[in-house]
């Protein structure tokens, strides 16, 4: 990103008078400084998720290194066409989420408001599908605690997958642990994104994002891209370990 | 040393006096002292140039004298030297330091094992001949010692400062230290590791006895079996002596012999056999299935103390012939039927 | 005070005022501060709130020093005496010397010395105070719900499954912080990036704008792995999850590995700011440009990136392979190096200079030998066979206070004397303030350098009672304490007596460059009249003359 002092001509924007646009703080010379200024701050602000979420993928390498075959199995319990879906679903909220930045910058409101519901929607659904597997592990006692069974991994029911020792069956609960930490990091992550999302709503019905003022829908979107890439690589990860 | 033994001498015994340092107790202590010796001659040095700096400038340069300050931008030259003095020096440093760490944490073959279980907050030492101690540490002076250590619970850190070793005490795996004592005496045990309540209070005494005496006391504090005698009643009453028979075709590998051996494992690398392996093996066998067997074995996990472990473990260590095993397993009644896998024999 | 070895230029006190219309007196209300945006109320704000928890952790370690002046535990029980070293560890951390200089003087100070109005996000400063209040709040929760006893290092499985104290509140309290810190870190990286005055190029900043803006890469990425070890730490104890416990497969020695990955760099956050007063303060009283200005800007940007790859270091007697313990030694030598750089750099911006010795400058002094000695034990903890001898003791102990008190609480004390005429348009007592300083270094060796003896000796760290050949070696300890204590109280006692009757500053009472100097004391709301243009480089004392030269200085 470019970097630089402000140039003489940059910086002499009339004072006095209130020649700038409505959205720009007092403290910013020109609006295109603070609208690099508010990327670069969302920028730096995902490097931090980074990070957040480092600390767990650290913990899921070393877990998965030490304890495979539970993994494997742990892996094998999650449904993948509800993951399959879910991640279809995401990359298009994706998509929406883009055309709604588009739309903000072309000052088309319609489709702004339309492009920001659908998003909220294609995450509702996602949470949605979400809560119904979390139901589904919480049913099977794969929840991670007192009341964890594994008897599913000693003795399971479908033929087609390997029995486990006991020894290494009591790690799947770390498997468990790390997807519960994961996804549900990561399902905050969502909820918190739409109920800015409805903010936004709101605030573009009322017009403020088709004025020239796109600094925030644009910003949001970088947000909301992170969180799906964040579910890429979480899919695999988590649902891929060992498929045939 | 380089320096005079009679003015090393008088050195120690001054600075031992004058309570600088703790005494010097063991063969590493001396090389300890040495090196933070080294570094505090490099902090002095450090200091004494800084502070010159420091003062020499403020008289030469106080407003009074020097009331017009004379711009300078720097100097390459000077920066590179202060960059690569303490540079060399550090690394100087660190090589030592580095050797000196190989040296307390790699112990010599020949060294005698005591295991030591901390938890909240007491220290138990187990002899191999079964002698226990609480909060206490009887060795011989001269002879190699190495400590195999586990917490029961939280981190512990044995540390004895007389002898300048130390060494965390983890749930869930050994730690090992070694030292070799040189006087006799009674010196300091601290848990240095924050551990609770009662931190401040697990300390003990390690007690250094001359050979004969350690012999006296060994003898003197017998109570009954030793480590791998309890160890040989846990095996069979475990179970542990249906499967390792030791015949060829038995269900689980040949324990005569394996400890310090190199294992072939199911997944194609090659592990030693140490105290931490066996304890691992039993807790989790399943991830440390040799070449050629099933993944059969039960896990005992929670079925046993980590005092059973190390009794366990001895036994193993000392496991030379089947002789024993088949005995026990004649006495007890096993009708179990006989495998039908045939397995590889170990190396 | 004679003229003669002074540089203090006070307007003509018969005649001065505070200007009409300043940061303070602009608007009026609790309110109004309450919900600022303006970086130097913020700035107010977070003084006023690490003052009060500073001594809130001074009185545990007074508590702490109190006991060991016997051998037995007889002042308190054991699980009070846990408390009172935890809590003293995560106050003085997390809520006083973290935020210390960044979030008061860095808040203060940044955007004026870049020539900016204000930070990049001014609402995302005020959020970062509400934050702190809110860590701050959890912990007085804690302590008030009978305390946390964890040791600041929240060791697992102890923290995890062996205590019963209020653990899981002391942990939401630090990682509200940490978020308050990641703010701070952001706005200030943003801002230094972006909002730079025209002619404000990145080797004409202050050096004190270069040490915040390595500490803010170091805040902003280290300190997340730390809110998600401490995530997990509070699932683990509530929920049960195993990923430490050893029983279930977990490993206790992850958490370690993840809470020293921020602790380490957390060092560094506390140090570098503290690095960047010294250097203003320096100059400043030698009159001269800081000797080798690229040097010390590039060693604080080195030392950011360095301290992310030592943090083992904290562990090398805790069962992490021998090789690895080499590679984190190794490492550790070289991020030495930077700051030994500095130290010379600043005992050589002191040569042909014209020296004079206020009490920031004495601060400063104190400093460099304190943190040479603090920075040097350090080289012998990175040691490897040192450090097993040495790990876990008093030595450690030492060590860091030597750093962080003896190093960065000095360098804070002289950025305050420094820039409090900036901040408030007054002056302090020059006498008192001597003195204090003066109280301060004599208190704090005598507290803290028998702690490298005892250390040696073997007197491990966190002990309550303690074998009764260490007492001595602890009665002169605490004996520095109290002397350390009063050096500590006198400031709070003169500066604020200063808000009412200290002199009237004027814009540049230490005659410095910067352009904090070249403004109002105290400043304007939105800190320029007009945006200077820079065509001066850092520390640009010709400039400065030159300019003096041509102006009046008019107060009022």
């Amino acid at each position: 990103m470019a970097d630089h002092a402000l140039t003489h001509d940059e910086v002499v924007a009339p004072h006095g008078v209130h020649e700038h646009p409505f959205y720009q703080k007092h403290h910013f010379e020109t609006t295109e400084q603070q609208r690099e200024a508010a990327g670069f701050g969302m920028w730096l602000f995902l490097l931090t998720e980074i990070m957040f979420f480092g600390g767990l993928f650290m913990a899921y390498l070393l877990y998965r290194n030490w304890y495979y075959d539970a993994f494997v199995s742990g892996s094998n319990t999650l449904s993948l066409s509800l993951g399959l879906i879910n991640t279809i679903v995401l990359i298009g909220s994706s998509l929406t989420m883009a055309m709604a930045v588009w739309a903000a910058e072309v000052r088309k409101q319609g489709a702004l408001v339309m492009y920001l519901v659908a998003t909220i929607v294609l995450g509702c659904v996602f949470l949605g599908i979400k809560t119904v597997e979390y139901k589904e592990k919480f049913e099977l006692h794969h929840v991670p605690g007192a009341s964890f069974d594994i008897s599913e991994f000693v003795h399971p029911t479908d033929k087609a997958e390997k029995p486990l020792p006991v020894d290494m069956a009591n790690k799947t609960q770390i498997y468990f642990s790390l997807y519960f930490a994961m996804t549900g990091v990561h399902a905050f992550h969502m909820i918190i994104g739409l109920g800015m999302l409805i903010y936004f709503v709101v605030k573009a019905r009322q017009g403020l994002y088709t004025t020239g003022y796109v600094q925030p829908i644009e910003n949001f979107g970088l947000y909301w891209h992170f969180v799906d890439i964040v579910w890429i690589f979480l899919f695999p990860l988590l649902y891929l370990i060992n498929r045939h | 040393m380089g320096i005079s033994p009679v003015l090393w001498q008088f050195l120690t015994k001054w600075l031992t006096s004058s309570a600088l340092w703790p005494r010097e107790a063991s063969t590493v202590a001396g090389q300890t002292d040495a090196l933070y010796i080294f570094l505090w001659l490099m902090t002095i040095v450090g200091m004494a140039l800084v502070l010159a700096l420091l003062v020499v400038f403020s008289v030469k340069y106080r407003k009074e004298k020097h009331p017009n300050a004379i711009q300078i931008e720097g100097s390459t030259l000077l920066e590179a030297t202060w960059t690569i003095i303490p540079l060399g020096i550090f690394l100087f440093v660190f090589v030592w330091g580095a050797w000196l760490y190989f040296r307390i944490y790699n112990p010599p073959a020949d060294s005698m094992n005591i295991y030591i279980v901390g938890k909240q907050w007491m220290w138990k030492a187990e002899h191999p001949g079964g002698q226990h101690e609480i909060n206490a540490l009887h060795v011989p002076m001269g002879r190699n010692v190495q400590l195999t250590m586990i917490s029961q619970d939280v981190f512990h850190s044995y540390s004895i400062p007389e002898f300048r070793v130390k060494r965390e005490v983890i749930p869930g795996r050994y730690s090992t230290v070694w030292f070799n004592a040189t006087a006799t005496g009674t010196y300091h045990l601290f848990c240095t590791q924050y551990c609770g309540t009662l931190h401040s209070g697990m300390v003990g005494d390690v007690v250094v006895m001359t050979p004969s005496d350690y012999q006296a006391w060994v003898d003197s504090s017998t109570s009954g079996m030793s480590l791998a005698q309890n160890g040989e009643r846990m095996f069979a009453s475990l179970g542990c002596s249906q499967c390792h028979t030791g015949d060829a075709a038995a269900r689980g590998p040949n324990l005569a012999g394996i400890y310090g051996a190199k294992l072939k494992m199911d997944d194609g690398s090659t592990q030693l056999v140490t105290e931490g392996f066996l304890r691992d093996a039993i807790l989790n066998p399943s991830a440390h299935l040799p070449a050629g067997f099933k993944p059969i074995m039960p896990t005992y996990q929670g079925q046993i103390s980590e005092e059973g472990m190390i009794d366990l473990v001895e036994y193993i260590k000392g496991l030379k012939t089947n002789y024993r095993v088949q005995q026990t397993l004649g006495t007890s009644q096993s009708n179990q039927a006989a495998p039908s896998a045939s397995g590889t024999v170990i190396p | 005070m004679s003229t003669a070895n002074t540089i203090v230029n006070l307007p003509d006190q018969r005649t001065a005022k505070l200007p009409k219309v300043n940061y303070i007196n602009k608007e009026h209300g609790l309110l109004s501060w309450l919900l600022t945006a303006d970086h130097k109320r913020i700035a107010m704000l977070y003084l006023f709130s690490i003052t009060g928890f500073f001594l809130l952790g001074g009185f545990f370690a007074g508590m702490v020093r109190f006991e060991l002046l016997t051998p037995a535990g007889d002042l308190m029980a054991a699980d009070t005496y846990n408390k009172m070293f935890t809590m003293h560890g995560i106050v003085m951390i997390f809520l006083f010397l973290v935020p210390s200089v960044p979030a008061t003087l860095g808040n203060f100070l940044i955007p004026i010395m870049i020539g900016a109005k204000d930070l990049a996000f001014p609402r995302i400063n005020l959020l970062s105070w509400y934050l702190y209040l809110g860590g701050g709040f959890f912990t007085l929760a804690s302590l008030v719900l009978g305390g946390v006893d964890t040791g600041w290092t929240f060791t697992t499985p102890l923290s995890t499954h062996y205590l019963n104290t209020h653990v899981i509140t002391t942990a939401t309290a630090i990682f509200i912080a940490g978020f308050s810190s990641i703010f701070t870190g952001l706005n200030f990286i943003v801002t230094i990036h972006r909002m730079r005055a025209p002619g404000m190029t990145w080797f004409r900043l202050p050096l004190f704008v270069w040490s915040n803006y390595a500490a803010s890469i170091m805040m902003v990425l280290g300190t997340p792995v730390l809110a998600i070890a401490i995530v997990l730490v509070a699932l683990e104890r509530t929920v049960g999850i195993g990923v430490f416990d050893p029983a279930k497969g977990g490993d206790p020695l992850l958490f370690q590995h993840l809470f020293w990955f921020y602790s380490h760099p957390a060092v560094y956050i506390m140090i570098l700011p503290g690095f960047g007063v010294i250097s203003e303060v320096i100059s400043t009283f030698s009159r001269k440009r800081v000797f080798g200005y690229t040097a010390v800007a590039f060693s604080s940007v080195a030392i950011a990136l360095f301290g992310f790859f030592v943090w083992a270091h904290h562990m090398f007697i805790m069962g992490v392979s021998n090789y690895s313990a080499l590679v984190f030694s190794l490492l550790t030598m070289l991020v030495a190096v930077p700051s030994a750089i500095k130290i010379f750099n600043w005992a050589f911006t002191l040569q042909k200079g014209s020296i004079t010795f206020e009490t920031p400058m004495i601060y400063v002094f104190g400093f460099i030998g304190l943190f040479t000695i603090g920075g040097l034990t350090g080289v012998f903890l990175g040691s490897l066979g040192m450090d097993i001898h040495l790990t876990e003791t008093y030595f450690i102990v030492a060590h860091f206070h030597f750093v962080m008190v003896g190093g960065m609480l000095m360098a804070f004390l002289a950025g305050i004397h420094f820039w409090w005429p900036k901040m408030t348009g007054r002056m302090y007592p020059e006498g008192m303030s001597k003195f204090a300083a003066v109280t301060t270094f004599i208190g704090f060796i005598l507290t803290f350098f028998p702690q490298f003896i005892v250390g040696y000796l073997g007197m491990p760290r966190r002990y309550h009672a303690y074998p009764a050949e260490y007492q001595v070696l602890n009665v002169l300890s605490t004996a520095g304490a109290t002397v350390l204590g009063v050096g500590y109280m006198l400031p709070l006692l003169y500066l604020g007596w200063s808000l009412k009757y200290g002199a009237i500053a004027g814009n540049n009472p230490w005659q410095a460059t910067g352009l904090e100097w070249q403004i109002q004391s105290p400043p304007l709301t939105e800190n320029f009249i007009e945006i200077p243009i820079v065509e001066q480089e850092a520390y640009d004392y010709e400039w400065l003359a030159h300019k003096t030269e041509k102006e009046v200085t008019t107060v009022g």
